[in-house]
């Protein structure tokens, strides 16, 4: 990363006209990265038949969960921003959405090709299932690359996200997410915002669940509108959801019903994946009720943030979570760090596991988001069925 | 016919074009639009914070 240094001085100087000709970026061929996780099938493929060594088919989860966090510990931080003159510039450069697009059709080749593998007869089931794990992996950072296109004003890049949304039957997440989480993130309301005392294995099924009937509601509100029924191809979670059944249909036919399970395996690996890094977001933080009734707008406070390079390159700058909040159309490349917004100890990668262990969860967020309340457990996110319990050990007399 | 900008990004709902994807079809005045209508580019913005275009 040692070509940071030289844009470091930018960072100080958002104000001062630079000509874009004269600036580059120092992450620009690093989002290339983003395509080594789809091409892990592959790999594992490549290393299991050099070595005969079965572990190889777990590399998805050991890139994600192993490699990107000690990277992050190695690798370290990255708080510069490019100047704001350059923002238009570095948004209309069409390299970085090729960068996205070019994971769509490598997620499908592997997915294709792990089909064929589970059909082959040449992989035990410990092996079989490692395969389906690193293919879940697979799936839910596509979430991330979903996200990204989602966002876009394009109708071709809508369409792409709904593309690789398949894989996991997440479709509805578009709808949801842009209409839904960005409307209400940060508060009781939202499904997909976690809460102070909320452990991420309560998180998963509240958000799966509240998520899904968020975007049920908010796309038969839209067609009660255009007076059409819930019920039919009009109705955008329900086509997502048939391109879901067309794909693994599709699989089954082909390298027959052997894959099946593997297949709903992944996609529940995969959405989970999506949904641990909704948990640690925003836990426990809220945004405050105005006095005419609405929230207040989110703002960087309510977003929780990281530096850290690897993982930064991994998702897309998704970990620049606060100015995504602001700007949500604005693109990966483009999104700033933000000097106000609360920041994780390590890069979502690393959140990620620890999310898995609540205990140990608690012991290094709960103290943190107090700390950004200055002390005051009030103004958090607070479970309710843990009000009490919480008041008692974090309460303090205002 | 009159138009709205959301003030956070650079979509604007123009009366003349409405949204038929969101069940406003051309012509659809503004004040037919419900207040917690979200801007259907960003979403964090409402109807009731959108300013008009001279």
């Amino acid at each position: 990363m040692e070509a940071h240094a030289e844009h470091l001085h930018h960072h100080d100087h958002d104000d001062v006209e630079v000509n874009p000709a004269e600036w580059s970026d120092g992450k620009r061929f690093a989002w290339l990265l983003g395509i080594v996780v789809p091409l892990a099938p592959f790999f594992a493929y490549l290393y299991w038949s050099l070595t005969g060594f079965g572990g190889f088919w777990f590399m998805g989860p050991f890139l994600v969960f192993v490699l990107f966090p000690l990277l992050d510990a190695v690798v370290g931080m990255d708080p510069t921003n490019p100047p704001d003159s350059v923002l238009k510039y570095l948004e209309q450069d069409r390299y970085y959405r090729w960068c996205t697009y070019l994971f769509i059709p490598i997620q499908y080749a592997g997915l294709i090709f792990a089909c064929w593998l589970w059909s082959s007869g040449d992989l035990s089931v410990v092996e079989s299932v490692g395969l389906a794990l690193t293919m879940g992996v697979v799936g839910g950072i596509a979430i991330n690359t979903a996200h990204e296109l989602g966002h876009k004003r394009a109708s071709s890049e809508k369409w792409l996200s709904r593309v690789a949304l398949a894989q996991t039957g997440y479709g509805h997440f578009f709808i949801e997410h842009n209409r839904g989480h960005h409307v209400k993130v940060a508060t009781p309301e939202d499904p997909a915002s976690s809460r102070l005392g909320e452990s991420f294995w309560a998180f998963l099924p509240r958000t799966v669940a509240g998520s899904l009937r968020s975007a049920w509601e908010i796309e038969t509100a839209r067609l009660d509108r255009l007076g059409k029924s819930a019920w039919g191809i009009h109705n955008d979670v329900l086509s997502a959801w048939a391109m879901t059944v067309v794909l693994f249909g599709g699989l089954a036919i082909v390298f027959g019903a052997v894959v099946l399970p593997y297949l709903l395996v992944q996609a529940v690996i995969g959405f989970s994946l999506l949904e641990v890094v909704n948990y640690l977001e925003h836990y426990g933080l809220r945004r405050q009720k105005r006095e005419d009734g609405r929230y207040e707008r989110c703002l960087p406070e309510h977003s929780w943030n990281s530096n850290n390079v690897a993982s930064n390159v991994l998702l897309y700058h998704l970990q620049r979570h606060s100015d995504h909040h602001a700007n949500p159309t604005r693109r990966y490349q483009a999104l700033r760090h933000v000097d106000e917004a609360p920041q994780l100890p390590t890069g979502y990668a690393g959140m990620i596991v620890l999310a898995w262990f609540p205990p140990l969860w608690r012991r290094v967020m709960d103290p943190r988001l107090l700390d950004h309340y200055e002390g005051d457990v009030t103004r958090a996110n607070i479970q309710p069925r843990k009000l009490d319990r919480i008041l008692a050990r974090y309460g303090r007399a205002a | 016919m009159s138009a709205w900008h959301c003030p956070n990004c650079e979509y604007t709902y123009e009366e003349e074009v409405g949204h038929p994807r969101e069940g406003f079809p051309p012509g659809t005045p503004w004040s037919e639009v419900p207040d917690d209508w979200a801007c259907p580019d960003c979403g964090v913005r409402d109807k009731v914070d959108f300013e008009a275009v001279d």
